[in-house]
């Protein structure tokens, strides 16, 4: 197997706009252009462009295209309308994830699943295993598409610029087919950072004509290029979980606080659904840790795998951490034993480096745009 | 990015000015800050604190990672910066000038510091 690293189709112009470039995996992606803190502040009040090229797309199609996703996620992909999308996961037979990803409905017959560039080949390798005695084909997409995704209160104006495609009228979690920047583009409105935003599926050989439109359409506004940094304290501060941190194989939907993604009630067996039950009856009668979100009081920073400690015993540990840029605070995101998990819990601390640190136990999010 | 001549460098990406009575500013390189990101929490040693060349003296925190400050030289602590320590962002924006970390009275130094011209080249590797 090739170590080289993958490369967007919009490798030159990262190159060119002095990007500083990161391994993700496999892929050589931007992690930032200059401050990572500058990016994530213009999204939340401006707009950025993002890169994200390398999340993995499959399609599915034919007359039971949408009978194998019932099957094989655990959302109830029935329900999804036409140029609609949904979040779900893909669980193992024993509950335990293997991706959240989203499912486009891109036609009567065709869904378009995104997952993430980690589990890509996971998702498409179940998918493929399970569609066995359905009449859908699943077909790996991965570079027939790039992925750009501009976010921000700007976006919808400057995307509105440089489109024929009815803005107003796509609802968040919507995507329809239209015309970018005089290219072919399915415009979803979607994200992974806690703004409005969209992101627009379309050929790489577009991506690089697009991304510069963009660019010039959002000069006037405050758009700024963004790398992957700022994308993960965006999504930190609006409590969106990143699988291999708040979401991995040896938890269930239910573990991660995210059950309701879990459509018991659609017609048909799907693959966890067994175990799933049996999750959602062990987080009804004994919940064994939570999700929380905890705010510093000091400034050492908080990251994925430190323990969250009270009274000197290990309650928790944390799955993700970063300074926010919003709070101007250490943030995390953590799994804390649910004893210790309510909000405003006294004497909670994460111990960085050997020092307990004090911490306070929130809700998630931390972040929620007004709309 | 240029690397001022009048300094001495470390392979951990420190610069040393040459010490005026007897003391000496630490700060890092505009590589090593470029390296970092935005550096959100800077602990430095405190006034006082003695610190040995090539030890660990207090630690840079970045949005995506932390790293431990190595003393360049041995010697007495006699300042620490804190405007930084206010403003961490001062590492970024000026890793030459007010972006300094602390000051030592230089009792020790080890004969492997780098020059601009070395360090330049270290340092594009």
């Amino acid at each position: 197997m090739s170590t080289a690293p993958r490369l967007t189709a919009l490798d030159a112009l990262h190159r060119s706009l002095g990007a500083t470039m990161t391994d993700f995996a496999g892929w050589d992606m931007p992690l930032r252009y200059a401050s990572e803190r500058d990016e994530h502040v213009a999204v939340r009040t401006k707009a950025g462009l993002f890169d994200l090229s390398h999340m993995g797309e499959i399609t599915v199609t034919g007359p039971q295209a949408v009978d194998l996703l019932d099957f094989a996620l655990v959302g109830n992909i029935s329900t999804v309308g036409n140029g609609r999308a949904r979040y779900t996961m893909i669980c193992q037979e024993d509950g335990g994830i293997l991706d959240d990803l989203i499912v486009y409905r891109l036609g009567e017959t065709e869904y378009m699943v995104v997952a993430n560039a980690s589990n890509a080949q996971i998702v498409l390798d179940a998918l493929v295993a399970r569609a066995g005695g359905f009449d859908a084909e699943v077909r790996d997409d991965r570079d027939a598409y790039a992925l750009i995704a501009v976010q921000g209160p700007e976006s919808p104006g400057i995307l509105k610029s440089i489109t024929d495609a009815d803005l107003d009228g796509l609802k968040y979690y919507a995507g329809l087919p239209g015309t970018v920047a005089g290219v072919p583009a399915l415009i979803a409105r979607t994200g992974y950072t806690g703004e409005d935003g969209f992101e627009l599926f379309l050929k790489p050989e577009h991506a690089e004509g697009v991304w510069k439109a963009l660019t010039e359409a959002g000069e006037g506004v405050g758009l700024i290029p963004c790398g992957l940094s700022c994308r993960d304290t965006l999504r930190l501060e609006a409590g969106m979980p990143l699988y291999g941190h708040e979401l991995t194989t040896a938890l269930t939907p239910f573990d991660a606080g995210l059950g309701r993604v879990v459509k018991f009630e659609k017609p048909g067996d799907f693959v966890g659904r067994k175990a799933l039950e049996a999750a959602a009856e062990r987080a009804e009668t004994a919940p064994p840790r939570k999700l929380v979100g905890l705010i510093a009081e000091g400034r050492r920073v908080p990251r994925a795998g430190f323990s969250v400690v009270k009274d000197g015993v290990v309650i928790g540990e944390v799955t993700s951490g970063a300074p926010s840029p919003t709070l101007g605070k250490p943030i995390a995101i953590a799994y804390v034993d649910a004893a210790h998990a309510a909000p405003g819990t006294e004497g909670v601390g994460v111990d960085i480096r050997g020092t307990h640190e004090p911490y306070e136990v929130v809700a998630l999010p931390f972040y929620k745009r007004q709309k | 990015m240029s690397n001022p001549q009048q300094l001495r460098y470390t392979k951990e990406h420190e610069w040393l000015s040459t010490a005026e009575d007897g003391v000496a500013t630490v700060g890092i390189t505009e590589f090593a800050a470029n390296a970092l990101g935005d550096v959100v929490y800077a602990q430095l040693p405190a006034v006082g604190d003695t610190v040995t060349a090539g030890e660990t003296c207090g630690e840079l925190e970045s949005t995506k990672s932390v790293s431990d400050l190595y003393s360049p030289v041995t010697g007495e602590v006699v300042g620490a910066n804190q405007d930084v320590v206010d403003d961490p962002s001062l590492v970024n924006s000026a890793p030459f000038e007010g972006g300094w970390l602390f000051k030592v009275r230089v009792a020790g130094e080890p004969e492997e510091l780098l020059s601009a011209d070395e360090y330049t080249a270290f340092s594009a590797g």
